[in-house]
C-alpha cells in the first residue's frame, strides 16, 4: 500500500471490572480514509475511541499517530464526543463552545484572541451555524448542538478526527450537512474515524470500515469487506436475512 | 438598634466593622467558588468537606491545647482535604456512586469529630469551652487577624480563578475533551477542589460545619438564574454572597444578637427564592406569563386561520362576513375580535368582519413561521 499510515493501534485491551471490553485490538488506518466503526451495543466502539485518545486508561496496548506516540501528536487529533456527554444547560454561548477548540493550541493560561475568534466564526459558518453564534447552548436543538461540536473540532485544524456517533438523534438535513463536511475533510487529505450505527448508510458514506465486537472482526475498504459474512460474525445474526423477513 | 443605626455604627465601631468585612469577604469567596461546585454537580461535596473538617479542629486542639483559630483551621484544612481525597478515591477505586461516597465520608468524619468534641469537653481543662462554636459558627468571635486571613485567601483564589479561567471553564463543560486537548485534568481538578476546601475551612468559624455548604450553593444557585454567561454568574454569585454576609450580620446584630451564621444562610436562601421566581429568563413567574401569553396568541391565530379559510373562497379577500359565521368555531370572543382589529388583521363593522391584506399575509405565513422557528 502506498498510503501513509495515520493511526496504528497495537494490542489495545481495555477492561471494566475484570470484564474485557476491548480485547487485543490491532488496527492500522491509512491516511485519508473516512472510516466507520460498526458493531452491536456494548461492542466497545466508544471505548475504542476513548482508549485511543487517552480518556480511558487501557490495560495494555499502544497508539501511534503518524509513527509517533499519541501523547506527542495530540495537536494532530481532534475529538467530537457524543453530544449527550455534556450538560447543555452550562452557561455559555455557541461561539464560546467552538472557541474551546482553540484552547489546545493556545496551551496553559494564554487566552484566545482575535485570531482564535476569527477561526471559530469561520468554523461556525462551515457548519451553517453562524447566525446562532450568541445563542445560549441550551436553546439549540439536538442537531444544532451536534453541529457546534463538529465546529469545535474543525477549529482545531487537525489531521485526524475521531467522532462518537455524530448522527445520533439528528434530522436528515443535519445528517447530510455533517456527512458533506466529513467528505470534504477526506478530500483535504484528513483521516476521519466515526462510530456509526446505521448499517444502511455505511456503503454510501464511508470508504473504510472496522467491524468490532470486543475483538476486531475485520477492517478494510468497504467495497472489499462490507459483506454478509462479516456482518454475521459481528452481529451474530444474518443481518440481511433478518431485516428482509 | 435599628438597621440604619447599625450602618452608621459600621463606620465607627471597630468590632462591627471587622465582623461585617469578614462575612462579606467570606460570602464573596464562597459565591465565586461555589459556582464551580454547582456547575460540576458537586453541590454536596461542600457539605461533605465541611463536616469532614470537624475532627481536624478537635485533633488540632488536642495536640496543641490552644484555641488559636489559625491552628484549628489548619487542622480543619488537613482533615477536610483527607476527606475529599477519600471521597475521590472511593469513587474511582470502588463502584460506589458519588452520593454514597459523599454520605459515607460526611457521617464518618462528622461522627468522629463529635466523639472527639465530647471527649474534649470532659477534660478537666477550662480552655476547652467554645470549641462547639465551629458547629454552628459564631461571627462575633472574628478578630482582625481572622479577617486578614480571609482577605488573603480570597485574593489568592481570585488570582487563581483569573489565571486558569480558560482551563476551569473547559473542565467544567467537558472534561473528556479537556483531556484530549492535552491539559492535565487531574491538576485542574485538584486546584479547583483545593480552593473549595480552603473557602469552606475559612468559613467554619463564622458559619459553622453544619450550614457551610449553603454558603457555597445558595449564591451560585441564585446567580445562575439571572445569566447565561459563566463570567457573569461567578461575579454575580460573589456579589450575592457578599450581600448575604453583610445583611445577615446586620440583621443578626440588630435583632437581639441572633446567631449570625444561620441568618446569613437565610438571607442567601432568600436571594435564591427571589431568583427562582423573578428571573426574566428562567424564573417561574415569567415562564408562567409567557405560557399564558403564548396560549392567547395561539388562540387568536387559530381564529385568524379559520377566517383565512373562509376568505380564501372569495375573490376579494376583504369581502365582509357576519360574525355569526364564526359560531361553529369556538375560538373567538368579542375581546379577541377587538384584539385582532388592534393587530390590523381584520376590520370590524357592526356584526361583520373582513380580513385585511395584513391579516391575510399573516395567516398565510403562519405555518412558514412555525417551520422557521424550529
Amino acid at each position: 500500500m502506498s498510503q501513509k499510515i495515520a493511526i496504528q493501534v497495537d494490542d489495545l485491551t481495555v477492561a471494566y471490572n475484570y470484564k474485557p471490553v476491548l480485547w487485543d485490538i490491532d488496527l492500522v488506518i491509512p491516511e485519508g480514509v473516512l472510516m466507520a466503526i460498526v458493531g452491536p451495543n456494548g461492542a466497545g466502539k466508544s471505548t475504542l475511541i476513548k482508549a485511543v485518545l487517552g480518556i480511558i486508561d487501557p490495560i495494555a496496548g499502544s497508539v501511534s499517530i503518524y509513527g509517533k506516540p499519541y501523547e506527542k501528536q495530540r495537536k494532530l487529533v481532534a475529538y467530537v464526543p457524543q453530544k449527550g456527554s455534556v450538560d447543555w444547560d452550562f452557561p455559555t454561548t455557541a461561539l464560546d463552545v467552538v472557541m474551546m477548540g482553540t484552547y489546545g493550541s493556545l496551551g496553559w493560561i494564554k487566552r484566545p484572541g482575535k485570531k482564535e475568534k476569527k477561526a471559530s466564526l469561520e468554523a461556525l459558518e462551515k457548519v451553517g451555524m453562524l447566525s446562532f453564534k450568541s445563542r445560549q447552548i441550551s436553546q439549540l436543538s439536538g442537531g444544532q448542538q451536534q453541529r457546534i461540536f463538529l465546529a469545535r473540532a474543525l477549529v482545531q485544524n487537525a489531521s485526524i478526527y475521531f467522532m462518537d456517533e455524530p448522527f445520533q438523534g439528528v434530522d436528515a438535513s443535519t445528517e447530510i450537512a455533517i456527512i458533506n463536511i466529513l467528505k470534504e475533510l477526506r478530500k483535504a487529505g484528513k483521516t476521519v474515524v466515526v462510530v456509526h450505527h446505521d448499517l444502511q448508510t455505511v456503503p454510501e458514506y464511508f470508504d473504510w470500515v472496522t467491524f468490532l465486537n470486543v475483538k476486531k472482526i475485520a477492517t478494510g475498504p468497504v467495497k472489499d469487506i462490507f459483506n454478509d459474512d462479516n456482518l454475521t460474525k459481528t452481529y451474530g445474526i444474518n443481518y440481511k436475512v433478518a431485516v428482509n423477513k | 438598634m435599628s438597621i440604619t443605626e447599625y450602618f452608621n455604627l459600621l463606620f465607627t465601631d471597630y468590632t462591627l466593622r471587622t465582623i461585617t468585612l469578614g462575612t462579606a469577604v467570606l460570602g464573596a469567596i464562597c459565591g465565586m467558588l461555589g459556582s464551580f461546585a454547582v456547575l460540576r454537580k458537586q453541590s454536596l461535596l461542600g457539605d461533605a468537606i465541611s463536616h469532614a473538617a470537624l475532627p481536624g479542629i478537635a485533633i488540632a486542639f488536642l495536640i496543641t491545647g490552644a484555641k488559636d483559630s489559625n491552628i484549628l483551621l489548619l487542622g480543619a484544612l488537613v482533615s477536610g482535604l483527607i476527606g475529599t481525597f477519600w471521597i475521590r478515591g472511593m469513587i474511582s477505586k470502588t463502584h460506589l456512586k458519588s452520593d454514597t461516597a459523599l454520605g459515607l465520608i460526611l457521617s464518618l468524619f462528622f461522627g468522629f469529630g463529635m466523639l472527639l468534641l465530647t471527649y474534649i469537653q470532659k477534660q478537666p481543662n477550662a480552655n476547652q469551652a467554645g470549641l462547639d462554636k465551629y458547629l454552628f459558627g459564631q461571627a462575633a468571635t472574628l478578630i482582625e487577624s481572622d479577617v486578614l486571613l480571609m482577605v488573603i485567601v480570597t485574593g489568592i483564589a481570585l488570582g487563581v480563578v483569573l489565571l486558569f479561567w480558560k482551563e476551569f471553564k473547559l473542565l467544567l463543560f467537558d472534561i473528556d475533551y479537556t483531556k484530549t486537548l492535552g491539559f492535565n485534568t487531574k491538576f485542574i481538578d485538584i486546584l479547583i477542589t483545593f480552593f473549595i476546601v480552603l473557602a469552606i475551612v475559612i468559613g467554619l468559624q463564622t458559619v459553622g460545619v453544619v450550614l457551610m455548604s449553603a454558603m457555597l450553593l445558595a449564591p451560585a444557585a441564585a446567580a445562575r438564574q439571572w445569566t447565561n454567561s459563566l463570567a457573569v454568574m461567578v461575579f454575580l454569585a460573589a456579589i450575592i454572597g457578599a450581600f448575604s454576609g453583610v445583611f445577615g450580620t446586620a440583621i443578626s446584630a440588630t435583632q437581639n444578637n441572633l446567631s449570625t451564621g444561620p441568618v446569613i444562610v437565610l438571607v442567601a436562601s432568600f436571594f435564591v427564592v427571589i431568583s427562582f421566581i423573578f428571573s426574566p429568563a428562567r424564573g417561574l413567574l415569567f415562564k408562567q406569563i409567557r405560557l399564558i401569553k403564548n396560549r392567547r396568541d395561539l388562540k387568536l391565530k387559530k381564529t385568524l386561520q379559520f377566517m383565512y379559510g373562509i376568505a380564501q373562497t372569495h375573490e376579494n379577500i376583504e369581502h365582509p362576513h357576519t360574525v355569526r359565521i364564526l359560531n361553529n368555531f369556538q375560538g373567538f370572543t368579542q375581546k379577541s375580535l377587538r384584539k385582532m382589529e388592534d393587530n390590523e388583521w381584520i376590520l370590524l363593522n357592526k356584526q361583520k368582519w373582513s380580513l385585511t391584506s395584513k391579516g391575510f399575509a399573516e395567516a398565510q405565513n403562519l405555518f412558514n413561521q412555525v417551520a422557521q422557528h424550529d
